[in-house]
C-alpha cells in the first residue's frame, strides 16, 4: 500500500480549537510512526495563526489554515473544503473527530467521493494492506477489526477520550489555503442558544449519585433525588431521563450533556453507553449498581454490585443518611 | 408532502457470543428490535404530516425479522413500507446500505427524509447523511426540533454539551432525528390488527436497478473479525444482599469524599 501521508481535519468553531484535536495529532503521529507518510493538520473556520500555533506539534510536517466564508461551523462548507484537500492531496488517511460536527459532512463525503470510512474509531493502526481501525459492535458488547480493501483514502473518525493527545512542541510551516468554498454553504444559522444554568451544577460536585433507565417512572426519580440529599450527594442522571421530560437538561452527564468530575460517581441503572461514558472519565471512583450483569457501565467502574438498584439506595440511605 | 422514514431492525446479543474470529455473530444469538432513534423520526414524521397532510413512507435494508419493525411502524401510523432484501446482504456497511435507500428515494422522491441519528447497536451514525450525500440533499445531522412552514424548515441542531443551534434550510432535505425530540406514541391493538393490511412491499437489489454485489462495492469498510473487548481489570465486583452493599458503597464513599 502506498503511503501518501496523514491529513488530520481540525474545525475551529466561534474561535475555538476543539481540545480533542491534539488526540487527532498524536493518533496521526502515530500512524506516520508506522509508515503512512508525512502528517499534515488542516484547520477550517475563522483560523488564525495563533490556531496555527496550537497544533504544531512535534510530528507534524505541515499546517494548513483555511478560512471559512461562515463565521461557525457549517456542514456543507466542511464537507467542500475536506472533498478540495482530498481531492488535491490524496492522503491514505484523513482523521478528524467524532462528533455532533463531523455527523453532518463525514459520512456524506465518505459515500460520494467513494472513500474507506468508519466512525466512532477506538483504536488504528498502519501495514502492509493500509489502514486498519477497530470500533464497538453489537452495543459494544464486541469490538470490531475493520479494514478498507481497494479505497485510496480512508476517513476516520476517532472517538474523543480514545487516543493519547500529542504534547511536544514542533516547528511545521504553516500556511494560508484558499479554498473556493462560497456558495457551499445549503443552512442559515439564525441563532445559537446555551442552555440556561439551573440551581445546580453537578460539574462541581463531589459525590454524583447518578441514576439511568433503570429507573421506571417519575415518582421513582423524586424518591432518588430525597436519598441523594439525605446522604449528601448530588443528583445527576443519563440521558433517557432527560428525554422522557422528568429530569431538567442541566443534570445530564454525558456527551450531549455534562463532562463531570466527582470524587465518587454513584450509577444506580446506568447502562453505560459510549455517551454516557464520555462524560464520567474523570470522575475519580466510579461504583456501580445494575441488575443486568453483562452491562458496559461495569467495565468502566472500579467498583460494581449486580443488584436492584431501588434496593441498595434505600439501604444506603439508612446507612449514610 | 411525503416524508421517507429510513428504519433499522437493530441486533441485541443475547447470551454468550462464541467468537473464535469470526466476523460476524451467529443469529440464533441474535434478538431484533426497532431502533430506538428511529422512533423518534417516525413519531416527526407523522406529526408533520398530520398538521399538513400526505404520506408516511417507512423502508429498512433488512432480513425477514425486520418486518416486525416496520408492522410497528404501520400500526403506529406510517401508510406504506418496503424493505429491501438480499441474503448476500447480510452485514452491509452503512454505506452500502445508503447506496441502496438512495436508489428507492430516487424513486420516491420524498419532500423530506428523517432518519435516527444513529443505531444502537452499531452506532455508525452515518447512513442517514450518507444517502443526503448521494442524494445531494441539504442535510443537519443530531436535530432536537423541527419546524415546517411551506417548504421551509426551521431545525435545532444539538451541539455537545446542551447547547443548540437554530438551523434554516429548504425542502428537500435529510434530518437525522435525536431522542427526546417528541414523545413516540403507542399503537392501539386495533391499529396493530389493521397495520397488517397496510402495503408492505419486499424488493431485491434487482429492483432497483443493481446487484448485491455492486451494492456491496460501496461499502467503506469491511469487518474482518469481531472479538470481545478488552476489558482491561474491570470492576471490583460487590457480592451479597442489598445492605452489604450500601455497607460496602457507604466505606468508599466516606473514605474518598468524607463523611
Amino acid at each position: 500500500m502506498t503511503a501518501r501521508g496523514v491529513l488530520v481535519f481540525g474545525i475551529v468553531d466561534d474561535g475555538q480549537l476543539r481540545p480533542a484535536t491534539a488526540e487527532l495529532i498524536g493518533a496521526g503521529k502515530a500512524l506516520a510512526d508506522d509508515g503512512a507518510g508525512p502528517l499534515t493538520v488542516a484547520l477550517l473556520g475563522a483560523v488564525t495563526d495563533a490556531h496555527g500555533e496550537a497544533v504544531d506539534r512535534a510530528g507534524v510536517e505541515e499546517i494548513l489554515l483555511v478560512s471559512s466564508p461562515e463565521p461557525s461551523f457549517e456542514a456543507h462548507v466542511a464537507e467542500a473544503a475536506l472533498a478540495a484537500l482530498i481531492e488535491s492531496r490524496r492522503p491514505s488517511v484523513v482523521l478528524a473527530g467524532h462528533t455532533v460536527d463531523s455527523l453532518g459532512f463525514a459520512p456524506a463525503l465518505a459515500a460520494r467521493a467513494g472513500l474507506g470510512f468508519a466512525t466512532d474509531v477506538s483504536g488504528i493502526g498502519w501495514g502492509e494492506d493500509g489502514a486498519s481501525a477497530r470500533r464497538g459492535a453489537y452495543a459494544e458488547r464486541l469490538t470490531a477489526e475493520l479494514d478498507f480493501p481497494g479505497r485510496e483514502t480512508v476517513l476516520l473518525l476517532l472517538r474523543e477520550g480514545a487516543f493519547e493527545p500529542a504534547t511536544a512542541a514542533g516547528s511545521a510551516p504553516v500556511s494560508r489555503l484558499d479554498l473556493d468554498l462560497a456558495g457551499a454553504a445549503r443552512t442559515e444559522l439564525v441563532e445559537r442558544r446555551t442552555p440556561p444554568a439551573g440551581d445546580v451544577d453537578i460539574t462541581t460536585a463531589d459525590f454524583l449519585l447518578s441514576i439511568g433507565r433503570g429507573v421506571e417512572d417519575e415518582e421513582q426519580v423524586a424518591k432518588l433525588e430525597e436519598i441523594a440529599a439525605k446522604i449528601g450527594a448530588t443528583l445527576s442522571v443519563s440521558r433517557p431521563l432527560v428525554d422522557a421530560g422528568w429530569v431538567p437538561s442541566d443534570r445530564q452527564v454525558g456527551q450531549s450533556g455534562r463532562t463531570v468530575a466527582p470524587k465518587v460517581y454513584l450509577a444506580l441503572g446506568i447502562s453505560g453507553a459510549v455517551q454516557h461514558l464520555a462524560g464520567i472519565s474523570a470522575a475519580k471512583t466510579i461504583i456501580a449498581v445494575n441488575s443486568d450483569p453483562d452491562a458496559p457501565i461495569f467495565a468502566a467502574a472500579h467498583y460494581g454490585a449486580v443488584a436492584d438498584l431501588f434496593e441498595v439506595a434505600t439501604e444506603l440511605q439508612q446507612q449514610l443518611g | 408532502m411525503k416524508v421517507l422514514v429510513p428504519v433499522k431492525s437493530v441486533a441485541q446479543i443475547d447470551g454468550e457470543p462464541l467468537l473464535d474470529g469470526a466476523a460476524e455473530v451467529s443469529p440464533d444469538l441474535l434478538e431484533w428490535r426497532l431502533n430506538e432513534w428511529d422512533e423518534f423520526a417516525l413519531e416527526a414524521a407523522l406529526r408533520l404530516v398530520e398538521g399538513d397532510g400526505g404520506e408516511v413512507v417507512v423502508v429498512t435494508v433488512g432480513q425477514e425479522e425486520a418486518e416486525e419493525g416496520l408492522l410497528a411502524c404501520l400500526a403506529k401510523g406510517a401508510d406504506r413500507a418496503v424493505r429491501i432484501w438480499d441474503p448476500a446482504l447480510a452485514g452491509a456497511d452503512p454505506l452500502a446500505v445508503a447506496g441502496l435507500l438512495a436508489r428507492l428515494a430516487t424513486e420516491e422522491q420524498p419532500d423530506l427524509i428523517l432518519g435516527g441519528v444513529q443505531s444502537s447497536d452499531s452506532g455508525n451514525a452515518a447512513t442517514a447523511v450518507a444517502l443526503a450525500g448521494l442524494l445531494d440533499l441539504p442535510r443537519v445531522a443530531v436535530v432536537a426540533g423541527i419546524e415546517l412552514d411551506g417548504d421551509q424548515l426551521t431545525v435545532e441542531r444539538e451541539l455537545d454539551g446542551g447547547a443548540i443551534e437554530v438551523l434554516r434550510l429548504r425542502t428537500p432535505a435529510l434530518l437525522t432525528v435525536q431522542t427526546g425530540i417528541n414523545e413516540p406514541r403507542y399503537a392501539t391493538l386495533r391499529a396493530i390488527k389493521q397495520a397488517k393490511a397496510k402495503p408492505l412491499a419486499t424488493l431485491g437489489p434487482a429492483e432497483l436497478g443493481t446487484d448485491a454485489a455492486a451494492a456491496l462495492a460501496l461499502a467503506g469498510s469491511r469487518t474482518v473479525a469481531l472479538a470481545m473487548p478488552e476489558r482491561g481489570e474491570g470492576a471490583t465486583m460487590i457480592d451479597g444482599p442489598p445492605s452489604a452493599i450500601a455497607g460496602r458503597i457507604a466505606e468508599i464513599v466516606t473514605a474518598e469524599v468524607g463523611s
